[in-house]
């Protein structure tokens, strides 16, 4: 079987706190109360949802009128699965509804209790609000027909966070709402370059695993898969020790989130014996006011059963001692 | 103002998954080597380089810059990049040489799809207010755009189908397809909707891949192909990102930008059509009758590298130019959500 490169699972995810303007806040703040608006366009179409600028004439647009909580089909899918997110969370159709008032159409998902049969362009459906409606398009949980609407609630994605609360007790719900949340959740399959995962793979081992460009003659370490200053493919593997010297640090005196050592103490970039690119890496074991341009480290692994395919099995940089590297040795790769 | 001209092509096979990364080295290295080869240029000759890509699809920030790599960047070139299909990298690289800047510039796009859920992650170039929160993937949208067409009478199924049948069996001459094959529309008309009304055969496959155009100015391509493919015009405008503002079974934007451009005379148009009926609006927009050969590679249908199936396209119209086998070609590129925006390009023998 051919050599396979690395890969892991890689989930991100952030959510996003937009800012709203003067007219989707109009528009948000009434779904809030249960309410849609729209937008009078130049020619006096109204856009459901409201666009903030005329889309043939481009002028600014600011009269939101009330349209109705019902419409029509216009167009539909059917989504047999739905995926992670979107607002039904069994068998569902997308549709594009017009609502009375509206002269465009809103994207929104229409439940008929999984059933594909009981959807159809021109069929009247009304929206199903969410129960703790907080200023978003989400407020609109989702359609059902008019006629005959399914026996049950569907299950739905989780709300997204409201922005901002009303006051505890004041029942007020008439607090304009400026902002949306709208959390951004993706996940992918990372894959490590074969020459990564060659140099990861032997970072288990406790080896340090660079790679030559065949042009310049460089050495990578991590290994690029094209040498940058070349483009051609680095092939040559070299091993390499775990000594070197520092060429550049920084002390670093700010407390941040997710931080693994407390302040004061030092990222520096370590050039390996035999290497021509730097990596970034800590320096401990000595004070900070210690640590200077051309010092000679050596790495402090951790103990091997904690190994894996991971730099991360090098806690940290040391110094050994030795006698720094004179400036002119290393000046070429900073 | 200086003519500009196609003088190489080359793209990446078309693939469901590579194990490559996501920063389109693996597949960017040699595809370059391939039109180094073909013009005898190297990179200290290329003036300008311009590359489209996605970081939503890498997921990651500056996966573009990672790229780079592949190019060998040192002494330090003149760069640029769009966030969009390679054929606006393209334009972009147009008007450089045009405004006499540069005489050379090489264009590429990549991207690996299979990294993640690519339907999902196209949701995100939704209005981030109203649409993007519903997660609609980019399928859905197109069968919503689909029925618009069908319950019009605007198309049949079967019309689809037999854009299908046909992409397939033309991507069987093009080696670099991900897949081709002779089939029976009624075989294909039995399967079921897989996002009623859509059916597999209409949804474009997801691909890995990426594509490279080496651009010269009109002088100097004459020195680096024997039949450069000069740029007769180009193209691109943009139609409301309000989906249910617009009529989805129109395109206006193609429309725009193929009158711009001139589109009578042609004979081969390759047109970047994801999903089936789509075609058929690009073709129509564009007052291609039934003359033109349509989408002779295949097309997007047997392969659909995000953010460089558009330049693919270009290239392909390019290469009946530079093979012989045509006088006057069609490259058409579409981005964002039911052809939102759309390019158009003709390409002449110089
Ligand atoms: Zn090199």
């Amino acid at each position: 079987m051919p050599e396979q490169p690395l890969s892991a699972p890689l989930d991100i995810g952030f959510d996003y706190t937009r800012s709203v303007g003067p007219v989707l806040g109009r528009f948000m703040t009434a779904l809030a109360q249960r309410r849609v608006l729209g937008v009078r366009g130049s020619d006096g179409r109204v856009h459901v949802p409201p666009v903030e600028y005329d889309p043939g004439t481009a002028e600014p647009l600011d009269e939101l009128v009330d349209v109705a909580a019902e419409g029509t089909v216009v167009s539909w899918s059917w989504t047999a699965d739905p995926l992670p997110g979107q607002p039904v969370q069994r068998p569902f159709a997308w549709a594009l509804i017009r609502l009375d008032g509206a002269d465009t159409a809103l994207l929104h998902a229409v439940d008929t209790g999984g059933e594909p049969t009981s959807v159809r362009s021109g069929q009247r459906v009304r929206i199903r609000w969410a129960d703790e409606p907080v200023g978003h398009i989400r407020d609109i949980a989702y359609f059902v027909p008019v006629t005959d609407p399914p026996a049950d609630a569907a299950p739905t994605a989780p709300a997204p966070p409201a922005a901002t609360s009303p006051e505890p007790g004041t029942g007020d719900d008439t607090a304009s709402v400026d902002t949306v949340i709208t959390p951004v959740h993706l996940n992918y399959t990372h894959s490590a370059s074969l020459e990564e995962s060659r140099y990861l793979r032997a970072l288990a081992d406790g080896r340090l695993l660079g790679q030559r460009c065949p042009a310049c003659g460089k050495v990578y370490i991590p290994p690029r898969g094209a040498c940058p200053t070349c483009g051609v493919p680095t092939t040559d593997e070299v091993e390499l020790p775990d000594t070197g010297i520092v060429t550049t640090f920084c002390i670093v005196n700010v407390p941040f989130l997710g931080q693994r050592i407390k302040p004061p103490y030092v990222g520096a970039y370590i050039l390996l014996d035999g290497a021509d690119i730097p990596f970034l890496h800590l320096v401990l074991g000595c004070e900070v006011s210690e640590v200077r341009m051309g010092m000679r480290v050596r790495a402090a692994w951790k103990p091997r059963d904690e190994w894996s395919t991971t730099l991360e099995n090098i806690a940290h940089f040391e110094p050994t001692g030795e006698a720094d590297a004179p400036y002119a040795s290393y000046a070429h790769h900073l | 103002m200086t003519e500009v001209a196609v003088v190489a092509f080359a793209q990446a096979p078309n693939v469901r998954r590579t194990h490559g990364t996501t920063n389109g080295v693996e597949m960017l290295v040699p595809i370059f080597d391939e039109v180094y080869t073909r013009t005898g240029l190297s990179k200290a000759d290329i003036g300008f380089w311009c590359s489209g890509s996605s970081d939503y699809l890498a997921g990651r920030a500056f996966s573009f810059i990672s790229a780079v790599d592949a190019i060998g960047a040192f002494p330090p070139i003149h760069e640029s990049h769009v966030e969009m299909d390679a054929a606006w990298a393209l334009y972009e690289a147009w008007l450089k040489i045009r405004m006499g800047e540069v005489d050379t510039a090489l264009v590429y796009g990549f991207g690996k799809s299979s990294a993640g859920d690519l339907r999902r992650v196209l949701s995100l170039q939704l209005d981030p207010y109203t649409v993007a929160p519903l997660w609609p993937d980019s399928v859905s949208i197109a069968a919503l755009q689909a029925r618009l067409g069908l319950e019009s009478g605007r198309w049949t199924e079967k019309d689809l189908a037999e854009v299908a049948a046909r992409s397939r069996r033309d991507a069987t001459g093009n080696p670099r397809a991900q897949f081709g094959g002779e089939t029976d529309v009624a075989a294909l008309l039995d399967a079921d909707p897989v996002a009623d009304p859509l059916r597999r055969h209409d949804i474009a496959p997801v691909t890995d891949g990426a594509a490279v155009i080496v651009l010269a100015s009109a002088e100097r391509a004459r020195d680096l192909a024997d039949r450069p493919a000069v740029i007769g015009g180009i193209e691109h405008r943009i139609d409301t990102p309000s989906l249910g503002a617009r009529d989805l079974t129109t395109s206006p934007s193609t429309r725009l930008a193929g009158e711009a451009v001139g589109t009578d005379g042609v004979e081969v148009a390759e047109l970047h059509a994801p999903f089936t009926h789509q075609e058929l609006i690009v073709r129509d927009e564009l007052g291609l009758g039934d003359a033109v050969r349509i989408n002779p590679s295949g097309g997007t249908l047997t392969g659909n590298p995000m953010f460089s199936a558009g330049l693919a396209r270009i290239g392909e119209a390019a290469q009946r130019i530079l093979d012989g086998e045509a006088t006057r070609t069609l490259g058409h590129a579409t981005s964002g959500p039911a052809l939102q925006q759309n390019l158009v390009t003709v390409l002449e023998r110089g």
